[in-house]
């Protein structure tokens, strides 16, 4: 595989986001793959930021730890990122600008600042001259540079573009006309009609398609873009987004819109779950549908607002005070974050119940080239009483018992009758009770019955080279590609299992894919290897490690690689 | 419709003399002279005495969490606006536990009508102060007497620009019946905050001591509840005498006027089984 990995690295606020995203839709239109994402501060202005891109020609689900090229957009950039340089790896920079006097063989001095003045007239336009330059190292066709321009400013005018494209040009010309500076030769465009998405969005498009038509959510890193997402769409679909007033107004209000016969949502980080516990037991209390995401990020507390981890899997799966179902995912790919979104919407309002979305902030925020989603692998029905059936009802019971503990649930206005919801203890009426009985047959309503017929409906794990393996990783969420990865550039002594559903467990399949493996490390984001201890509560299997990364940066393909070599697999 | 036609089969569970009563018969008189039918009206209430009040009339009812009736009450009524939809709240779970739900959907303003059992102390948790108990009320728990200021419930309302800040009185049944109806007649967020005696718990804001300070504001034909700094004054009278009635409203835009939502198909009714994203995808190309 051909690959190489870009970093552009400045304060926040010199708009490596802005040149990151350019240069996704650059080598996609040069046919290339991408994985993609953010390393970022909690702060507006200042500090070390930085958007890191591999490139290759076949697909790719993880990063790598060292660049090939590095654009340094501030001096500081140029120390912290010459440390992490593959053999022959170079740094664009500003000597001029940077005051930098030596020189050093990885350097490749570019006077962005004069390039983007004279061409541009202001300074701004240093990320496009970046993305020329970026685009003449390594030789791709210019009208790749061009046409990205075009979508880019799109709506900015004829003269913004004309502008950009001259500034590109000029990066362009600077960095090919440079010889020996040359990164790859340039490749064949086979672009296809993928789509460049992180996994915010894909979460956003899954609601969006699954029918969500009311999201209140409070702005809470890594989860604000799925709100920014769905609020740019929410005119085109009908949709309303409320900005809460905090996240425990979010979820109250998620669980008003979906009594009154909405599909609604909310999503936040760790801290404004924590706030939303109380209302996660009352949908399970009242039987309300709702589907919830908590994007991580490392905590206790405020903890690392902007980065990434995965230590909320024991809290999710507990979370509220009391016996009741819910559903919890955890995807481990773009594609799963779209297609689970969905599915959680369609059991929440299938089974009443909350379903929860576990990301985090890596796969959040890391973009990937995909194929379209297929849409007709999706499939909506609604689990209410229909708008024509709902004429003829009278007598209607809220929490009637049924077989399947599912109670036909109708929507106020509709039906010729009321409909009682209580946070209390109920009977069939909703009204509030302190009946021994009936308190027993609620319980097994909610909790059993429910569970029960969860275990049906189990997203089941994904398995690789199982039979011929010694070692088996195990992992969930986000961490998906890095294994995946590991395992499919290792010899074949090493296979993985991945859950994108931890809740119900998969017990059944775990077992049976696991019982009697010698050698199971879990792969997690946290300290404690809550997915071990998870593992072995609810099959009793044991593992004989752990790889644990806690340090607030996600794995990346030589990271696990270096952990692994340490052990003896 | 008659006030049968509310009639719930719920045992009541208030103390004997109960303020809350009172309320009860008020709303089910200004249903009834509305003509709303009980499927289409919603009433939503949190926790405590006030929140039980669902059960005990014939209408939809979400009875949710402590202090978060407001906000399942908004969402419900923007996904469904075939709804009329009141919520039914005290002192401690709107103004204490709630205060900030209260605060924030009063800007978001949008069509729902609050009626805040206001009885000036604590009576499920058994006698402690509220957030507008007097000062200097002892309790079991504030034994040397309520030391932190009282909230103005109906000056922050004013001050937030609430578009109708009412205040009633539980034994003048007639007149809080109409303020309920006039309430729910107003487009947008509504606070009705109705004295209510706590026979149990608060042995000075009685009936009695109630009865000698209350009057009608609007029966002052001087009075003019538009002006908003007469009407902040009026707000602030607390003592040997207190006002009842509309205190201050102002016709201004809902928060489904401004968004537009008025005009789209009710969210509740949307189709949803196509919604059609294949468009969306170039976005993303």
């Amino acid at each position: 595989m051909n690959e190489f990995t870009i970093k552009i690295a400045g304060e926040a606020g010199q708009g490596m986001q802005t040149i990151g995203a350019a240069l996704c839709r650059i080598f996609k239109k040069a046919g290339y793959n991408i994985f993609a994402n953010q390393d970022y501060m909690s702060r507006v202005r200042g500090g070390n930021n930085f958007f890191q891109l591999r490139v290759a020609d076949s697909q790719i689900f993880s990063l790598r730890k060292k660049s090939d090229i590095v654009i340094a957009l501030d001096k500081q950039s140029v120390a912290i990122h010459k440390a992490n340089l593959n053999e022959g790896g170079i740094i664009v920079l500003d000597k001029k600008k940077f005051d930098i006097p030596e020189d050093d063989k990885t350097f490749f001095d570019v006077p962005l600042y004069e390039l983007a003045v004279s061409v541009g007239g202001s300074d701004i336009f240093i990320s496009t001259v970046s993305c020329g330059v970026i685009a003449g190292i390594n030789r791709l066709e210019f009208a790749y540079l061009e046409e990205a321009i075009k979508d880019i400013f799109a709506g900015k005018g004829d003269e913004s573009i004309k502008k950009n494209v001259s500034a590109a040009r000029a990066g362009y010309d600077f960095a090919k006309n440079k010889p020996g500076k040359e990164k790859n030769k340039p490749k064949a465009s086979s672009a296809k009609n993928t789509l460049l998405i992180d996994g915010n969005e894909a979460i956003a498009l899954g609601a969006i398609r699954a029918g969500c038509k009311f999201y209140s959510a409070y702005p809470m890193t890594p989860s604000t873009s799925i709100m920014n997402t769905i609020a740019h769409y929410a005119g085109r679909f009908n949709i309303v987004v409320e900005q809460a007033e905090d996240e425990i107004a979010a979820i109250n209000m998620a669980l008003g819109a979906s009594y009154g016969g909405s599909r609604s949502m909310t999503a936040t980080s760790g801290g404004g779950f924590a706030l939303m516990v109380e209302g996660l037991s009352l949908a399970g209390m009242t039987e309300t549908p709702v589907v919830i995401v908590d994007a991580q990020r490392p905590a206790p507390a405020t903890g690392f607002p902007t980065r990434t981890e995965q230590s909320d899997l024991d809290f999710l799966i507990h979370a509220g005070h009391g016996e009741f179902a819910r559903v919890v995912y955890t995807p481990g790919t773009i594609e799963d974050a779209f297609y689970l979104t969905i599915k959680a919407f369609n059991i929440a309002e299938e089974y009443q119940i909350p379903v929860l979305i576990m990301t985090d902030q890596h796969l959040a925020d890391s973009i990937r080239d995909i194929e379209a989603f297929d849409l007709n692998k999706v499939k909506i029905q609604r689990h209410i009483i229909s708008r024509s059936e709902s004429k003829k009802i009278t007598g209607y019971k809220r929490y009637q018992f049924t077989e399947s503990g599912v109670s036909p649930r109708a929507i106020p206005s509709w039906i010729e009758d009321v409909i009682y919801v209580d946070s209390d203890e109920h009977n069939e009426e909703g009204h509030i009770t302190e009946e021994a009985d009936i308190r027993i047959k609620m319980v097994e309503k909610r909790f059993y019955k429910k569970m029960n017929a969860l275990a049906r409906e189990i997203e089941q794990p994904a398995a690789y080279n199982l039979v011929k393996a010694k070692t088996i990783l195990l992992g969930f969420g986000s961490t998906y590609g890095a294994i995946k990865e590991v395992c499919e550039t290792s010899n074949e002594n090493i296979g993985f299992v991945h859950l994108s559903q931890v809740w119900p467990f998969p017990t059944q399949e775990i077992t049976r894919l696991l019982n009697g493996k010698k050698n199971i490390i879990t792969v997690e984001n946290n300290a404690a290897g809550q997915l071990a201890r998870l593992l072995m509560r609810e099959t009793g299997i044991k593992v004989s490690g752990s790889v644990l990364r806690f340090d607030g940066r996600p794995f990346d393909l030589d990271y696990l690689n270096a952990q692994l070599s340490k052990r003896d697999i | 419709m008659n006030i049968n036609d509310f009639k719930s089969n719920d045992g009541i569970a208030w103390c004997p003399g109960c303020g809350d009563f009172g309320i009860l018969n008020a709303l089910k008189k200004a249903l009834v002279a509305l003509g709303r039918p009980p499927k289409d009206v919603l009433l939503v209430s949190g926790i405590g005495q006030a929140a039980k009040l669902p059960h005990y009339i014939k209408c939809n009812c979400f009875n949710g969490l402590h202090g978060r009736a407001i906000p399942p009450a908004v969402a419900a009524k923007i996904v469904n606006p075939n709804l009329t939809v009141l919520v039914t709240t005290g002192d401690g779970d709107c103004y204490g536990e709630g205060g900030n739900h209260f605060i924030h959907n009063i800007r978001r303003n949008v069509d729902i009508t609050v009626i805040v059992h206001n009885n000036q102390v604590y009576g499920l948790t058994k006698g402690q102060a509220s957030p507008t108990t007097d000062l200097g009320y002892e309790t079991k728990v504030q034994t040397k007497g309520v030391i932190i200021e009282p909230i103005h419930p109906l000056e922050i309302a004013i001050s937030l620009g609430c578009g109708f800040v009412a205040r009633g009185y539980v034994a003048n049944s007639e007149h809080l019946s109409w303020l309920i109806s006039e309430g729910i007649k107003h487009k947008g967020f509504s606070l009705i905050d109705v004295l209510q005696p706590c026979v149990t718990y608060n042995k000075k804001n009685t009936y009695e001591w109630y009865t000698k300070r209350v009057y009608k504001v609007n029966d002052d034909p001087l009075y003019n509840p538009q002006d908003k700094v007469l009407a902040y004054q009026k707000a602030a009278e607390w003592g040997d005498k207190i006002p009842i009635g509309i205190i201050y409203r102002s016709d201004k835009e809902t928060y489904e006027e401004r968004s537009g939502i008025d005009k789209w198909t009710p969210l509740a009714e949307a189709n949803i089984e196509n919604v059609d994203i294949a468009g969306v995808f170039k976005d993303f190309m």
